[in-house]
């Protein structure tokens, strides 16, 4: 059976074939990104991406070797790091948001390190832990643990990678065996956030938060917590909305209409839209994709590379990737499920919930179903500490999964 | 204490959840995908192509215009037009900023250019027709900082002897917003050069061809990466060219030996045919400074200036005719009152004569004494006339004068031919100047080409040339073309031809006997017959005038010339050797032979001796 298969010293050679596989195609993306009529930034730039691949190859290598009581060991200090490097861009990042490193001869984004750091320090507390947590007290600890990143990353600014931490959060947590309403009513105050754009529909929200209170019965200081964490969110979102930046509000409004500003904000989405859509069936073929070409398509290399799939491979080819992601997905779950060590099999399952969040969105963002937030495509788009981070992480769920 | 086996169940609920996860969002996913590339594939083909592709439009040449021996009064040399594609408002802006010194846009130039771009944002810009090697220069030298900027070769419009024919062929310019929006001009887009005057406007429709199209790829900066080419169905097609009888070497003579400081004009046709083989106005203008706009400073000089330049004093001046006149009075005497060319009046010429209370005078005031009607011709002589006109009646005249067309346009082919003035009724009088307010002596003022009589020397060349040959009237026109010289006018010269040939006896003799007011310009080979005209007028000294042809028995050439103010006291008359230098000049240009003339001195000896 390929979904036992197990090779002791390697893990799953199956994903990592995939992994391999699907970054290589990638570069090759990368380097038709580049392969436009005027000049651009992109050009040449898959070579950059290629030195990367090098490097996170020996990444995964390394990663692998450790056995997993090492990185038990290791966690809280890998976690410490990521914090102390989150906290070190505010001094000397550079780049557009001042959100990166710069680290000899390449560089580094603290925010792509943190996943993997906040992921080990959540498997580590919470794989201590033999019984699900009954309380919502008891999530105190994980909790803190991603709110750290996750306001530094937020206050870089990068909404996009920061609601990444969320999701690790509520997803180690469903990991761990937490019932579903309780996730859910710790994740209310979040969706509060969401609905506090209107009273009517947040009106609606509390109402079932409330509903699920009574049936799911916590305690009445649990109780009395999130119904006021309800009420505090719901009452802070104007306010929030107001200290948004310029552009990432018209980011969000575009995605409802992109004609507001086809010019601006909405161009991405249109121009998006347009590379994939007149793709069709079969696409324009390699590198021969006429948007892309001409420059209409915007970030082609780095968070609209699907766009560049879908342009030049057409239906068929998104088609086909799209099952290759489902059995990247499925295969790391695999590890997941198989591992009874609680630390090895949460780690997977992180990594994978980190995977499906950058999948889901940035292909919800390309097609126009999604607001753009900028997060990167894995294993295809551009970007060298994302892949390290990634491949550090397959190395960790190789280990995982030989050691099952 | 729940155990691995526990564990592991709830880790294998979760997963297969985690699993439908998957599932679902790959498949949502894959809807969004489907509904682009499956459904929308049309649309989103059509919005990718409208995304790269522009249209250009590709100027047809305009047709050229050749003179009766083929060479080209009007023609096309490659020009460069700067024109910016369609895009966000503040770019094309910014655009023109960056433009605006040195394609020299003024701030109104700029504010009519962006107003264009509000009217019809999706059509590419014509910021500047004509631009001039330099500037396209400027621009392609500087190429990122002007993406979309496009400089396109149209042929651009010029006119080698210029001011020589300037009035005749007038000029194009760029279309105005209020003839864009007239039915005639149904097709056309803005930026785009018309005829404005002349046979460049009266023939704009076959002159000007139709433009074609051209399709270019740009990408998401507006630059042009690639040239796609005219569309099939959309190659410009040139326009017609135009074959005028248009003799250049005469426009040309003219211009160089039309008295300088002077106003006035010159027109020669074909008396056979009714092909205009001269017409010029003076003082003229260079047709070729409105090419691609002419510069403000420029146009407002030639509008104002006093002699107004821009005036074709050819068809659209008039004049009072003056003694040219005298022969429409024998005409229609002869018509309508039995003249003869032998006819006496009462009164001999005493330099003058009485109507009741008013002395009405002859130019030569020691008078001309008894005279028939061809010596009264020959010397000019006024009172003969105002007695002709008194024998003939103001009816008569005033109606036998519009059988002769006067009063109406001739039909030359130019859009803005004005009619000359004659009354047609009393009733003109009565309504001028008030029933009774005038008395019947108003007939002896117009015998002589006075009064309420303007004529343009189109008419008057009209009349001469159906007195020349004593064929059906022509209508003058400058386009050489059979259809044009069948034309017919509306009226015929129906004097016997008996007499026509006595009248022209008369004129020849103006010309070629001593004593005729014209003898000092007689031709050494050909008969020239005319009749000199000296027009009285409020402004100044005496219009001159000169209308005749040659030869006198076998016209090949009227000419009718006006020189204002071209005859003060004791100078010679100015319009007389202008007009008989064009015929002899047209006469040999043709190859006649020499007549025979003996009798007649030959030019040169005698002083010429004016004529009124």
């Amino acid at each position: 059976m390929i979904g036992r298969l197990r090779v002791p010293g390697v893990g799953d050679p199956l994903l990592l074939a995939l992994v391999l596989f699907m970054t290589g195609f990638g570069i090759a993306m990368i380097y038709s990104a580049g392969q436009v009529d005027v000049q651009s930034l992109a050009t040449g730039i898959w070579v950059r991406q290629l030195y990367w691949f090098g490097v996170a190859i020996v990444a995964l290598a390394v990663a692998s070797r450790f056995s997993l009581r090492f990185l038990e060991w290791l966690a809280p200090w890998a976690y410490g790091l990521t914090v102390l490097l989150l906290v070190l861009v505010f001094v000397v990042g550079t780049g557009p948001n001042g959100s990166w490193l710069e680290l000899g001869p390449g560089r580094l984004q603290p925010a792509e390190v943190a996943k993997l750091g906040t992921i080990l320090m959540l498997a580590r507390v919470m794989g201590g832990a033999r019984e699900p947590y009954e309380r919502l007290v008891e999530v105190r600890k994980p909790a803190v643990i991603t709110l750290v990143p996750f306001v530094l990353v937020l206050l870089q600014p990068d909404l996009g990678s920061a609601m990444i931490f969320g999701a690790l959060f509520l997803a180690a947590l469903f990991w761990s065996g937490v019932p579903l309403p309780k996730i859910f009513l710790l994740a209310s105050p979040g969706l509060g956030l969401l609905l506090g754009f209107n009273w009517i529909a947040w009106g609606l929200g509390f109402l079932v938060v409330a509903a699920c209170l009574s049936v799911h019965r916590l305690f009445i200081l649990e109780s009395v917590g999130v119904l006021l964490a309800n009420v505090f969110t719901g009452a802070l979102t104007l306010r929030i909305w107001d200290s948004l930046a310029d552009y990432q509000r018209n980011r969000l409004l575009v995605f409802l209409d992109p004609e507001i500003d086809p010019l601006g904000a909405g161009w991405h989405l249109i121009q998006s839209k347009v590379a994939i859509g007149s793709g069709g069936l079969v696409g324009a073929g390699f590198a021969e994709g006429p948007q892309k070409r001409l420059a209409f398509l915007p970030e082609q290399h780095t968070d609209f590379i699907f766009s560049v799939v879908g342009e030049e491979f057409g239906f068929i080819g998104v088609m086909l990737f799209l099952v290759l992601f489902a059995l990247l997905l499925w295969r790391v779950l695999r590890v997941a499920v198989s591992m009874d060590d609680p630390f090895g099999s949460l780690i997977a399952f992180c990594l994978f919930a980190v995977l499906l969040t950058h999948i889901v969105v940035n292909l919800g963002m390309t097609v126009g179903m999604m607001p753009v937030t900028g997060l990167p495509l894995p294993l295809l788009s551009y970007g060298g500490s994302f892949l390290l981070v990634l491949y550090a992480g397959f190395g960790i769920v190789q280990r995982v999964a030989w050691e099952a | 204490m729940k155990g691995d086996n526990e564990h592991r169940s709830i880790r294998r609920q979760r997963g297969r959840w985690a699993a439908g996860a998957i599932f679902f969002c790959l498949s949502i996913v894959a809807a969004g995908f489907i509904n682009l590339q499956i459904f929308g594939t049309e649309l989103y083909t059509l919005l990718s192509s409208e995304n790269r592709l522009r249209t250009i439009t590709v100027s047809a040449p305009r047709g050229t215009i050749y003179d009766r021996y083929g060479r080209a009064i009007a023609d096309n040399v490659p020009g460069y037009d700067v024109s910016m594609l369609p895009g966000p408002r503040d770019s094309i802006s910014a655009g023109l900023d960056r433009l605006a010194e040195r394609l020299d846009l003024s701030p109104e130039r700029r504010a009519v250019l962006l107003s264009r771009n509000r009217e019809r944002p999706g059509e590419a810009l014509v910021v500047r027709e004509n631009a001039n090697f330099e500037q396209v220069a400027f621009i392609e030298e500087r190429r990122p900082r002007f993406r979309r900027v496009v400089v396109d070769q149209r042929p651009r419009r010029r006119y080698p002897a210029g001011p020589a024919v300037a009035h005749m062929i007038g000029y194009v310019g760029e279309i105005s917003p209020e003839e864009l929006t007239g039915p005639e001009y149904e097709d056309y887009e803005s930026g785009q050069s018309i005829g404005k005057t002349g046979l460049e406007e009266q023939y704009e429709h076959r002159l000007a061809g139709r433009n074609g199209i051209r399709y270019a790829e740009v990408n998401a900066l507006g630059t042009i990466v690639r040239d796609l080419g005219v569309a099939q169905a959309q190659v410009p097609v040139p326009g017609d060219d135009l074959h005028l009888g248009i003799d250049l070497d005469l426009q040309v003579y003219a211009d160089s030996v039309f008295p300088e400081g002077m106003r006035g004009g010159v027109v020669a046709l074909d008396p056979v045919t009714g092909e205009v083989l001269l017409l010029y106005s003076h003082p003229t203008f260079d047709p070729n400074a409105f090419i691609g706009g002419i510069p403000l400073d420029l146009w407002h000089s030639l509008r104002d200036h006093p002699d107004q330049p821009l005036l074709d004093r050819v068809s659209m001046a008039s004049y009072p005719p003056g003694s040219t006149w005298k022969l429409v009075m024998s005409a229609i005497g002869m018509k309508t009152a039995g003249l003869t060319v032998d006819t006496y009046h009462t009164h001999a010429c005493s330099g003058g004569l009485a109507y009741h209370t008013r002395y009405f005078r002859c130019w030569l005031s020691r008078g001309h004494g008894r005279l028939n009607l061809s010596e009264a011709i020959k010397q000019s002589c006024n009172v003969w006339f105002y007695q002709a006109g008194q024998r003939i009646g103001l009816d008569p005249l005033l109606a036998g004068a519009g059988e002769f067309g006067f009063g109406r346009r001739t039909g030359i082919d130019l859009p803005s031919e004005r009619a000359g003035l004659f009354p047609d009724s009393r009733e003109w009088y009565d309504e001028r100047f008030g029933p009774g307010a005038w008395t019947e002596a108003v007939v002896w003022n117009l015998s002589i080409g006075q009064g309420e009589n303007a004529q343009t020397l189109l008419a008057m060349a009209q009349f001469y040339a159906a007195l020349a040959t004593g064929r059906a009237p022509v209508k003058p026109h400058l386009v050489r073309d059979e259809v044009l010289a069948r034309q017919r006018v509306d009226w015929t010269f129906d004097l016997p031809d008996v007499q026509r040939r006595q009248l022209v006896d008369a004129l020849a003799r103006v010309v070629n006997e001593p004593g005729g007011t014209a003898y000092g310009s007689r031709l050494a080979r050909w008969t020239l017959a005319g009749k000199t005209g000296t027009a009285q007028n409020p402004h100044g000294p005496p219009h001159s005038w000169f209308v005749g042809f040659a030869p006198a028995y076998d016209p090949r050439i009227v000419v009718a010339a006006v020189v204002e103010h071209g005859h003060p006291d004791g100078a010679p008359s100015l319009a007389v050797p202008l007009a008989s230098g064009i015929v002899d000049r047209h006469l040999e240009a043709l190859g006649l032979p020499p007549e025979e003339r003996p009798g007649v001195r030959p030019p040169g000896a005698p002083p010429p001796r004016v004529g009124g």
